[in-house]
């Protein structure tokens, strides 16, 4: 049906950030997950654990701890300040200073009404939350050493506190400490190193629990400050703890990469005497689990091996269903790569700099299944640092390969680009339009003539590109009210159409020519993670984060007759047991009907021309066409042509010469990337 | 496992006055198993049949008088002996109605008891310690009776013995808290005085319990403190010259009852058989108190084999006539049947069914010939479920017999009855249930063949090893008798189904077994089976002639030989080569062997024995194991045929032990060179397969490094097609 040359790319170097802090918001089933490098990203579990937002980060920032407080997410970091973000403009909205040097821990009550920070300085801030800022109360009592870790009684009049070798209970009322639980040290050489209790629990009971550096999760009677139980769980740190939405239930997070759950269960059936058993052990990562999520159904932790890893707890799933699969979340679902098609360039994405390549060439044609001498190397051509301390957030490379557009939360930057074979120069655009500003999402129009971007309120400035001068020519909005950023920017190839989708899951087409917008493709429930359309410019494909796919006609405004067809029929049960979304959709300018999606593992060209795949029917075919002789294959072969040779695929695309670009990144790279885990004891080493 | 039965009702009794005895003084067996006469505290005698809980008769002294000792019944001449108010014996028959007008005598001295053992006659124990035959002192009741006590010593217990054709009373004294043991022989008249060692002060047995064994007289008594002692006392002893010191008596701990902190009050033992002991009034070890039990202990393993919580109050007495507990309790007495058969450890500790026989016997799939040809008749055992099916058909045909008449019937009877009732018996009954009277048939049947030269019923044997619920331990003579009887089937069996054969006993098969002449073995209906499996090895032999799992025989001749011997001892010892792969045995023999060495052993204990085999004998076994080696290790040998098989290990481990049992033999042996020879190529091959597949290792770990990393390094171009 089809051969491909295909350039297999495996130079991108990405790297992503470890998971510092995470915090669930159970009403919106929102996860917040910080890393490293300060980046913050919301999932939505409701959603397929789809990546909905991605709000950079910058130098300097450490977020030590994420707090929702009911749909607002504020942070703390060890930079001292209290941030909180605006989750329509992807930005911090502002940052405040709590004056107590580096923040390790911060919660909020479960009213809702004051957020606690445990400093450096020995001192817990309260802090008032109101409408549109956070305002400083009053210091708890303050104590020598620093607040490691602390949690609200869910009365709202008490206060746990994991210092280093105790734990406090204060009273936020008299801001007193009521208790004091000293907390054993390590035995041997860790004697004489204080421990660092890194989380502590404070349930309805009083009953108080501990994970600390010495590797123990201790049990505590909140009321009279006596130790309960010590579970030693492992020889290095517990990490993080968290405890169920009905208290029944703990987890531990250690840096042996191991998840241990405790469970308040009676030791015999049927009586009452409940006490903390230790029950489950789960090992999904190699490194330090820094940050857990104890979901009603699931926990989700991740740590320093950067994967957001979802393990259901079958006890509370239906086992053998979509929900009882273990996920794991290791790369972002959004494109870090842009490809200039017409010049065969990729543009390569990090959180502080940029990187142009020029694919390599080869000689002539060979036979499927070969690989052909490579006559030139790729080469990088420019590496870009960006300016400033905010981290890029999106970037794009026009079409031709002649311009160049990245941007920060504060900033767009553009550059032309003049690259003939030995002569190279990049120069900066320096006058922008103010439109300009603050956007989320850059693209070029295919014929490089203009420059789109997604700005706040959902609306998208265009503005035009020319050697001389760079003119804001219309600002488009639809009239949904949706204030939900944009996170996907499709312009047509004939320059007709161009197509942009918000995390509210709507998609408006708005008509260039006109400058008006042209249609709304009916919400679908589940968020597009792709857009795309179709080069004639009369449909519009969106796949969304469920794996359905829709194909929406332009003329008609309605969805096509294959798009109808789809939904009867149903997509078949293994395309929609895949668990990463698809973050690509192209199509083939050689033939009309095929449509090109990828996900982080395969790549598929769906034929709308061929029989869609039946319920028993085999999806993966592609090895049983291979073996069937030329007659016999059209017999067998169906609409989705699903090809997994490709593992770990950041982008697919196609240039403008119909070869394909595959841009790999394999997991094993980044985790030889990693630093080395901490040394465990195995059998004979 | 011993087991108390369900328990009913003989008699009521009335409250004693006395609390802690009950009102009984006695029951003593009448003419048979059945009878039992019981007499009371204070003036009747009454007769029982014990199994229709009916009394046949009863005598009363007159009011005003009391009957001071159980009554006894002498069998010889169908009397009743008792005592009443101390001095006045009454002897008198079934037919008797009124006590006072059957014969009586008054003695002169205040009688103790009178005691009137199986095969003895009755013999009068005065309370002064001296004994007379009871003919004797009827003859002249007046007669003079000298007291052998001392003052203040008084009898607290006794009892009468007959070993072999002495009769014997036992009885012990109480003297100032010491305690002593008295043996009296009657005709001719000698004493023995022991002294029982003292428990500690204030303590005193609670009960005795004497019975004949192995011409010793075995004596058992139970201390307030929960310890249970032993003494044995020999019948032979020489008396002791008259007025010697008591000489202590050795006893030896037997158990040591749970007795929770608190002195026994009112307890019994008594013993049941050489391994089981009844106790009554002792606490169960896991009810709380306040609960009376009767309690079955086995002495040899320390373990509670069975309790019965008996209502009401214990009395602390027991009797135990013809397995029969006789046990008054509350307001009655009670009759509780019993069954001791001999233990093994496997079923004291409850594990008597191997699993080993379930799992080397998978089923097959393929129908046996035998049961195509023959039927059922020479067809293996049915499982139970068949047998079931069988018993509900022929329950309702055959007059039945019950585990005890047939055991009584194998006692006389001739060999095909005996046959007969025990296949029925087997059919009729679960083999759950039947399992702890399997072993005591198995036993009766042996010893009436060792008594009875005559008499051998081996298919009964055979049917009782095939229930697999029999153990060397349970019936240590079977196996040797069998052997003694050349009855080689039959030792097949047991040495298939017995999980405990000792090691010399394994040994003693193996030499019978070897020099058992081929053309005798050929004779012998053995397993089929076992038979046909090395029917199967012999006759694939010819058939075979490729290479073996890393040995080649003619190969490995070539190099194997090194520069110690010439090419011309080469060339001699590719001629002999050929002909070993004969099997040295009939199929028959070898399919006795073959049980041997699938048997369990310890090599420790089997190979001082390994060493009375004779040089010949382990020249031809040591053949024998090559053979089966070769054709074990040949790849075209399906391993998975079904058959009960040594396995590989098995045969290497014996050749192994052979060897070394007899090394300095074969070594010496001239013919056994080229045996030792071979054996040495075995090993060497596998030696030399070994290094070459370690000089290997390292390119198949290559070669799957390969497939693995097909690395595509950065960057590449490559062509693909989708269909």
């Amino acid at each position: 049906m089809g051969e491909f040359k295909v350039h297999r790319v495996r130079f991108f170097d990405y790297m992503p950030s470890a998971i510092r802090a995470m915090a669930f918001n159970r009403q919106m089933e929102r996860l917040a997950v910080a890393r490293a490098d300060g980046a913050v990203e919301i999932f939505n579990f409701a959603d397929n654990y789809f990546q909905e937002k991605v709000i950079p980060g910058r130098d300097g920032r450490a977020v030590e701890a994420l707090c929702w407080v009911s749909g607002r997410l504020f942070s703390a970091g060890l930079d001292g300040a209290i941030t909180e973000y605006d989750l329509e403009n992807l930005r911090p909205r502002y940052s405040m200073d709590a004056y107590g040097g580096p923040i390790w821990t911060l919660s909020s009550n479960s009213q809702g009404t004051l957020l606690a920070a445990g400093c450096e300085d020995g001192t817990v801030k309260i802090f008032e939350v109101l409408q549109d800022r956070v305002q400083f109360q009053r210091n708890l009592d303050r104590q020598k050493g620093r607040i490691v870790s602390l949690c609200w009684h869910p009365s709202g009049g008490q206060i746990a506190v994991g210092m280093m070798d105790m734990l406090r209970i204060f009273d936020t009322q008299t801001g007193h400490a009521t208790q004091r639980m000293l907390v054993e040290r390590g035995l041997g050489a860790s004697k004489s190193r204080e421990v660092v209790v890194w989380s502590v629990a404070f349930l309805s009971d009083h009953t108080v629990i501990s994970g600390d550096s010495a590797g123990k999760v201790q049990i505590w009677d909140g009321l009279t400050g006596t130790l309960i139980q010590t579970h030693l769980v492992s020889k290095w740190d517990v990490l993080v703890l968290s405890i169920s939405q009905d208290e029944s239930s703990a987890m531990a997070g250690t840096s042996e990469g191991t998840v241990v759950q405790f469970q308040f269960i009676s030791s015999t059936v049927g009586q009452q005497d409940r006490q903390w058993v230790r029950t489950r052990t789960f090992k999904n990562h190699s490194h330090d689990v820094r940050a857990l999520v104890h979901t009603d159904t699931a926990v989700v932790s991740g740590g320093m091996d950067t994967q957001l890893v979802v393990r259901p707890l079958l006890d509370k799933v239906e086992k053998n269903t979509q929900e009882s699969a273990l996920r794991k979340i290791a790369f972002p679902h959004r494109s870090l790569v842009s490809c200039a098609k017409k010049a065969g360039l990729l543009l390569f994405q990090f959180p502080d700099h940029l990187e142009v390549w020029r694919l390599g060439e080869s000689d002539g044609n060979g036979a499927p299944w070969e690989s052909l001498p490579v006559k030139r190397k790729p080469e990088k051509l420019i590496q870009l640092k960006r300016k400033g301390e905010d981290h890029i957030c999106c970037s794009t490379l026009s079409p031709c390969g002649g311009w160049l557009a990245y941007s920060t939360i504060c900033s767009v930057h553009l550059y032309r680009l003049q690259l003939s074979s030995n002569n190279i120069s990049i120069q900066k655009v320096s006058k922008l339009p103010r439109e300009l500003r603050s956007v989320h999402q850059l693209s070029f129009s295919s014929d490089s003539s203009r420059l789109f971007a997604s700005s706040s309120l959902s609306s998208v400035v265009m503005v035009t590109l020319d050697q001389t001068e760079i003119k804001h020519i219309h600002t488009f909005r639809h009239q949904s009210g949706s204030k939900q950023p944009v996170h996907i920017l499709s312009p047509s190839e004939d320059g007709q159409w161009l197509a942009a989708a918000n995390t509210d899951g709507e998609i408006h087409v708005f008509d260039l020519q006109k400058k008006t917008l042209h249609c709304s493709v009916p919400t679908y429930s589940s968020c597009p993670t792709a857009v795309s359309v179709h080069p004639s410019g009369c449909s519009l494909v969106s796949v969304h984060a469920d794996h359905q796919i829709f194909e929406f006609s332009l003329k008609q405004k309605e969805f096509t007759q294959w798009s109808r067809q789809l939904q009867r029929r149903g997509l078949h049960p293994l395309w929609l047991q895949r668990d990463t979304p698809i973050t690509g959709v192209t199509f083939n300018p050689r033939n009309p009907a095929q449509i090109l999606l990828h996900d982080t593992f395969m790549f598929c060209i769906i034929d709308q021309s061929l029989p869609l795949p039946e319920e028993r029917t085999k999806l993966y075919n592609q090895a049983l066409l291979r073996s069937l002789p030329q007659t016999q294959r059209p017999r067998e072969s169906h609409a989705f042509k699903i090809f997994k040779n490709f593992q770990h695929l950041l982008c697919v695309a196609l240039m403008e010469d119909r070869s394909l670009v595959v841009v790999e990144r394999p997991l094993l790279d980044i985790m030889s990337q990693l630093p080395a885990p901490v040394r465990q004891k195995k059998f004979a080493t | 496992m011993a087991a108390l039965c369900e328990g009913y009702t003989l008699c009521g009794l009335v409250p004693a006055l006395n609390q802690l005895k009950s009102e009984i003084q006695g029951i003593e067996e009448e003419r048979d198993c059945d009878h039992v006469i019981v007499t009371d505290s204070t003036r009747s005698v009454t007769l029982y049949k014990v199994s229709d809980q009916k009394p046949l008769g009863s005598w009363t002294v007159k009011q005003g008088q009391t009957l001071t000792c159980p009554a006894v019944y002498n069998r010889e001449t169908n009397e009743y002996v008792a005592v009443s108010d101390n001095k006045v014996v009454r002897i008198w028959k079934e037919d008797d109605i009124v006590l006072d007008k059957a014969c009586k005598a008054a003695v002169s001295a205040d009688v103790r008891m009178v005691h009137c053992p199986h095969g003895g006659e009755p013999v009068v124990l005065f309370q002064g310690g001296a004994v007379r035959q009871l003919d004797a002192l009827l003859s002249a009741p007046q007669q003079p009776i000298e007291e052998v006590l001392v003052q203040e010593e008084t009898i607290r217990w006794s009892a009468s013995i007959v070993a072999e054709t002495q009769q014997l009373i036992i009885f012990t004294t109480e003297l100032k808290g010491d305690h002593f043991l008295y043996l009296q022989r009657v005709n001719p008249n000698s004493v023995q005085r022991y002294r029982l060692e003292p428990e500690g002060p204030g303590l005193s047995p609670l009960s005795f319990s004497a019975s004949y064994r192995d011409k010793n007289i075995c004596l058992l008594y139970l201390y307030p403190k929960g310890h249970v002692y032993q003494s044995l006392v020999s019948v032979r002893v020489p008396p002791a010259d008259e007025g010697a010191p008591a000489v202590p008596l050795p006893r030896h701990h037997l158990l040591s009852l749970p007795v929770g902190g608190q002195l026994l009050e009112a307890a019994s033992a008594i013993s049941l058989d050489d391994a089981h002991i009844a106790v009554v009034g002792v606490p169960h070890p896991s009810a709380g108190p306040g609960k009376d039990f009767l309690c079955i202990w086995n002495t040899n393993f320390q373990t509670l084999q069975a309790a019965k919580e008996m209502a009401g109050k214990l009395y602390g007495q027991l009797w135990c006539y013809s397995s029969k507990l006789f046990i008054p309790h509350g307001k009655t007495l009670s009759v509780v049947p019993f069954a001791c058969p001999r233990s093994s450890l496997a079923s004291a500790l409850g594990k008597l069914k191997q699993l080993k026989t379930e799992e080397t016997k998978p089923p097959t799939l393929v129908p046996s010939w035998n049961a195509v040809f023959h039927g059922e008749k020479a067809a293996p055992p049915k499982p139970v479920e068949s047998r079931k099916t069988r018993t509900t058909r022929k329950t309702q045909s055959a007059p039945s017999l019950t585990t005890d008449q047939v055991q009584e019937l194998i006692k006389t009877a001739p060999a095909e009855e005996v046959q007969k009732e025990v296949e029925s018996l087997l059919s009729r009954q679960e083999l759950q249930d039947l399992q702890p009277s399997l072993g005591q048939l198995a036993l009766s049947l042996v010893s009436r063949s060792l008594a009875d030269p005559a008499f051998y019923s081996s298919s009964t044997l055979t049917q009782l090893v095939h229930t697999q619920c029999l153990s060397h331990s349970v019936c240590p003579d079977l196996l040797p008798l069998a052997l003694e009887k050349k009855d080689y089937f039959l030792c097949q069996l047991c040495l298939q189904f017995f999980p405990d054969i000792p090691e010399a006993v394994t040994c003693s098969c193996l030499k019978a077994f070897i020099s058992l002449p081929d053309a005798d073995a050929e004779k012998l209906s053995l397993e089929p089976d076992s038979v046909s499996f090395m029917e199967m090895l012999i006759s694939s032999e010819h058939a075979q002639a490729g290479l073996q799992n890393g040995f080649s025989p003619t190969s490995c001749k070539e190099d194997g030989t090194d520069a110690i011997d010439g090419p011309q001892t080469k060339a001699k010892e590719k001629e002999k080569a050929p002909p070993q792969q004969m099997c040295p045995l009939g199929s028959h023999k070898a399919a006795l062997i073959n049980e041997v060495l699938q048997t369990a052993y310890s090599e420790t204990f089997l190979l001082p024995h390994l060493k009375d085999l004779s040089s010949d004998h382990v020249v031809l076994f040591l053949q024998y194991l090559e053979f089966l080696y070769l054709r074990y290790s040949t790849d075209s040998f399906p391993q998975t045929h079904g058959y009960r098989s040594p396995t590989l290990n098995q045969i290497m481990d014996w050749v192994c032990m052979l060897l070394d049992a007899h090394f300095t033999v074969l070594v010496m042996t001239p013919v056994v060179k080229s045996l030792l020879l071979n054996f040495q190529h075995f090993v060497r091959s596998q030696v030399r397969l070994f290094s070459e597949l370690g000089k290997i290792e390292g390119s198949l770990q290559e070669l799957n490094n390969m497939k693995r990393t097909k690395d595509v390094g950065q960057y590449s171009i490559e062509i693909i097609e989708l269909y």
